[in-house]
């Protein structure tokens, strides 16, 4: 996060009005900023609400991801062409299984949308797929751990996760475009090309172009995620 | 141990997005499982999967939704209690890693591998209806893996040994990514046989595809 984002915020968090250094800002500018921070605080919520289901098996906690996640979900799995019937089912799985799962889910490594995602992926894969989805097994003895050097903290997810939300607003609308079709739907690259009225090499080179720009921005010389 | 060869990001992204066909995810999670920087790359990739939830629209929820979850959960009855997580005293123990190890349904040395001739000997590993095929291989000590070519991407694990292809050598962990202008001879290292997870056409996601004449591999 850069200077004038941090004073942005921390004005903002202190209820400062629309004076001084914030007056200069243009209207969108303070959109995004204040758009940032909400969406940053509501993902400390989320975080905290998964924990609560967790620990204390806590139902008020569960419907308040499931009023914001479930709107969310049901837009996925239709994207994969199901019919209504089977997406409420898939739905209904995959909540199950944030109820049961919610033990696995670790604060300090992943959000709780990325967490999620993870689930309702995987519940995407075994429902309309009918396939295994192969995953490593981290108790597996021959599991190879990662070597973190004592003392040595690496970046603390919160940073990650604020680096990440950066570079993805960094992408161009065109960019995030063919980004989430690669990531969301069970199309190749040609039947995103014909949607999109591209051609193929051009959809191939944004979505390296995306990809690779957000593992820049996110790489250990960059001080971010890798 | 270190890996030198990993899997490319275009892989990890599609792995991320639940894209790839059980073949090459099962070979792609059993390189995770041995590589600590693939892990950090897939937690990228599912970041960005997060994220783009975030981002998606808000369909509409129907009434009692919610509380057909709560009784679903509760006619199950499995509370959201941690499992005991077993001991990991035998660290380093097995050759073939998890997931591998419950698809080959056991380790290295309960296999029932097939001869190929030559002292190779292979083992298919049923991956359902996937199309892209995984197996086992065991390649003696100095010996050469067939001349082959194929279809799509060729997917190369090392589990255990060396082999030597192209100037590089793979190791256990390593993987080897060949596509199909590739006409290629690996040879395994001297010191020990080589065992390997190869998985053969598999999906060319994210490049183009080269039609070739399909050569038989290992007569399969």
């Amino acid at each position: 996060m850069n200077t004038s984002n941090v004073i942005r915020l921390a004005s903002m968090r202190s209820g400062f009005s629309q004076t001084g250094i914030l007056a200069e800002l243009s209207q969108a500018e303070m959109t995004e900023a204040e758009d940032r921070g909400a969406r940053s605080a509501e993902l400390d919520e989320m975080s905290a609400h998964l924990v609560a289901v967790a620990q204390e098996q806590d139902r008020e906690a569960f419907s308040a991801l499931f009023r914001h996640f479930a709107p969310r979900l049901k837009s996925y799995f239709r994207r994969y062409g199901e019919d209504d019937g089977r997406t409420d089912e898939v739905m209904q799985e995959t909540f199950a299984a944030i109820w049961t799962k919610a033990h696995q889910f670790d604060p300090s490594r992943a959000s709780a949308s990325t967490w999620i995602y993870t689930i309702a992926r995987n519940q995407r894969i075994d429902a309309f797929r009918r396939e295994r989805r192969p995953q490593f097994d981290p108790n597996d003895p021959a599991f190879v751990p990662e070597n973190v050097p004592d003392g040595e903290d690496s970046v603390t997810y919160r940073e990650r996760a604020e680096h990440l939300s950066e570079a993805m607003a960094e992408l161009s609308d065109k960019q995030r475009e063919v980004l989430r079709l690669a990531f969301f739907e069970d199309q190749p690259h040609e039947a995103i090309a014909r949607r999109l009225g591209l051609p193929i090499g051009t959809v191939k080179s944004r979505i390296r172009l995306a990809y690779g720009h957000l593992r820049t921005r996110l790489s250990p010389t960059a001080g971010g995620l890798l | 141990m270190t890996i030198k060869h990993h899997i490319a990001d275009d892989l990890v992204l599609a792995y991320a997005s639940g894209e790839l066909d059980e073949a090459t995810s099962l070979l792609v999670a059993t390189h995770m499982s041995l590589c600590p920087q693939c892990r950090q790359a897939l937690e990228l990739a599912e970041s960005i999967g997060g994220s783009l939830i975030e981002e998606e629209a808000e369909a509409e929820i129907a009434d009692g939704e919610l509380e057909a979850i709560f009784s679903r959960i509760e006619n199950t009855k499995e509370s959201a209690t941690p499992a005991p997580v077993p001991e990991r005293a035998r660290r380093g123990s097995y050759v073939l890693p998890q997931p591998l190890r419950d698809y080959a349904d056991g380790d290295v040395d309960g296999l029932r591998w097939r001869s190929l001739g030559g002292g190779v000997r292979h083992l298919p590993i049923d991956t359902g209806a996937s199309r892209a095929k995984a197996r086992l291989l065991y390649i003696p000590a100095g010996s050469k893996v067939p001349d082959h070519g194929h279809r799509g991407l060729e997917l190369t694990l090392v589990l255990a040994g060396s082999f030597y292809d192209e100037g590089a050598w793979f190791r256990r962990g390593d993987v080897e990514e060949a596509d199909a202008t590739v006409e290629h001879q690996p040879v395994a290292g001297p010191e020990e046989a080589c065992i390997c997870l190869a998985v053969t056409d598999a999906p060319l996601r994210f490049r183009s595809l080269i039609p070739r004449l399909a050569q038989p591999f290992l007569g399969i």
